[in-house]
């Protein structure tokens, strides 16, 4: 009875399905053929079949998708990956882009914000009210065109 | 205070246009990397580009400023370059031929794998200096535009003769091949 957990066990990591292998297609939309600058689907140049080739049998002999990448940046460097890292100097790739956008879009902000906020000064500015006099005159004008 | 934040917004409207257009003068400038290929065609005196790279035939690395002294012929090639197969014995032969002269000839593999180029080097007996360029980063400061291609360095360090493209044991490159192995040993024949 107590060696019931352990049985278990066993059965749960016999039953549990591998890690899911590498998918060729996903990989060649990631990496770049480094003589023609397109992604390896897009290319048949010379050394994008035997990247291909390399990335097929790397995946028969088990290597994970990270294992593949770091392979190939150390052969053909960096530039090899379709997309930029997410750390390091690569980062910047990244988050510039975005900063730029929130940085455009706080712009867009406060001169909108200028312009709704002077439009409202401007629309009390034009009103100025009227001299008693003037206005003592105007309506005594109005009472006598309407009698 | 709305004109404070219109005129801001001008200022920071124009920082960008000016960056923007600084980026092109720049890019058009300096941008555009012609290459030692291209200043050795208009008839330029070019030192050879520096590379300093790993060894494929041995532990180590190359760099061109170690051969100073020494005539060099130097070959961009990569295992999968059908031409280059061709070309591999005789830039084997001139090698072997002119050595005792103080002729060394180096392959410059690149974009390749190094496994496939050390076989490469295995299938053709290949015993010059080899080095390892994955990444490409020759290309852009020699002018390299296609493989195989192979330059002359004479012993001073500057590019003599003319860039061959394509293999240089084809019927148009073979002359423009001697001559330039004949110039970079400084024996102009």
């Amino acid at each position: 009875m107590r060696s019931l957990p352990v049985v278990v066990a066993v059965a749960l990591a016999l039953c549990a399905p591998a890690a899911a292998a590498p998918n060729p297609a996903d990989l060649e939309a990631e990496l770049v053929c480094p003589t023609c600058d397109t992604t390896l689907d897009q290319s048949n140049a010379p050394v994008a079949q035997r990247m291909k080739q390399i990335i097929r049998q790397h995946i028969a002999a088990g290597w994970t998708e990270a294992e593949i990448k770091a392979d190939l940046v150390d052969q053909f460097g960096p530039g090899v990956l379709a997309e930029p890292p997410k750390s390091g100097f690569d980062l910047l790739a990244w988050l510039l882009p975005l900063g730029l956008l929130a940085a455009g879009a706080v712009g867009v902000g406060i001169v909108a914000w200028g312009w709704s906020h002077r439009r409202g000064t401007a629309g009390e500015d034009a009103a100025p009210p009227l001299d008693p006099e003037l206005e003592r005159r105007l309506d005594a004008e109005l009472e006598r065109y309407e009698a | 205070m709305t004109g404070t934040v219109q005129r801001v917004g001008q200022a920071v409207a124009l920082v960008g246009v000016a960056a923007l257009l600084g980026l092109l003068v720049w890019k058009v400038a300096f941008g555009s990397e012609d290459g030692a290929a291209d200043d050795l065609a208009a008839g330029k005196v070019v030192a050879a580009p520096a590379f300093s790279l790993e060894r494929l035939d041995e532990d180590g690395a190359l760099s061109i400023a170690d051969l100073r002294g020494k005539a060099v012929v130097v070959n961009f090639w990569a295992s999968w370059c059908v031409p280059c197969r061709d070309e591999a014995p005789v830039l084997q032969q001139t090698y072997e031929r002119y050595r005792d002269d103080g002729l060394v000839v180096v392959g410059v593999d690149v974009n390749d794998f190094r496994a496939d180029a050390r076989r490469f080097m295995q299938k053709f007996g290949l015993t010059y200096p080899v080095v390892y360029d994955g990444k490409g980063s020759t290309i852009g400061k020699w002018g390299v535009r296609g493989f195989p291609e192979t330059f002359f360095v004479d012993r001073s360090g500057r590019l003599v003769g003319e860039r061959i493209s394509g293999a240089v044991d084809i019927e148009r490159n073979r002359d423009a091949y001697e001559r330039g192995v004949a110039l970079a040993l400084g024996s102009d024949r």
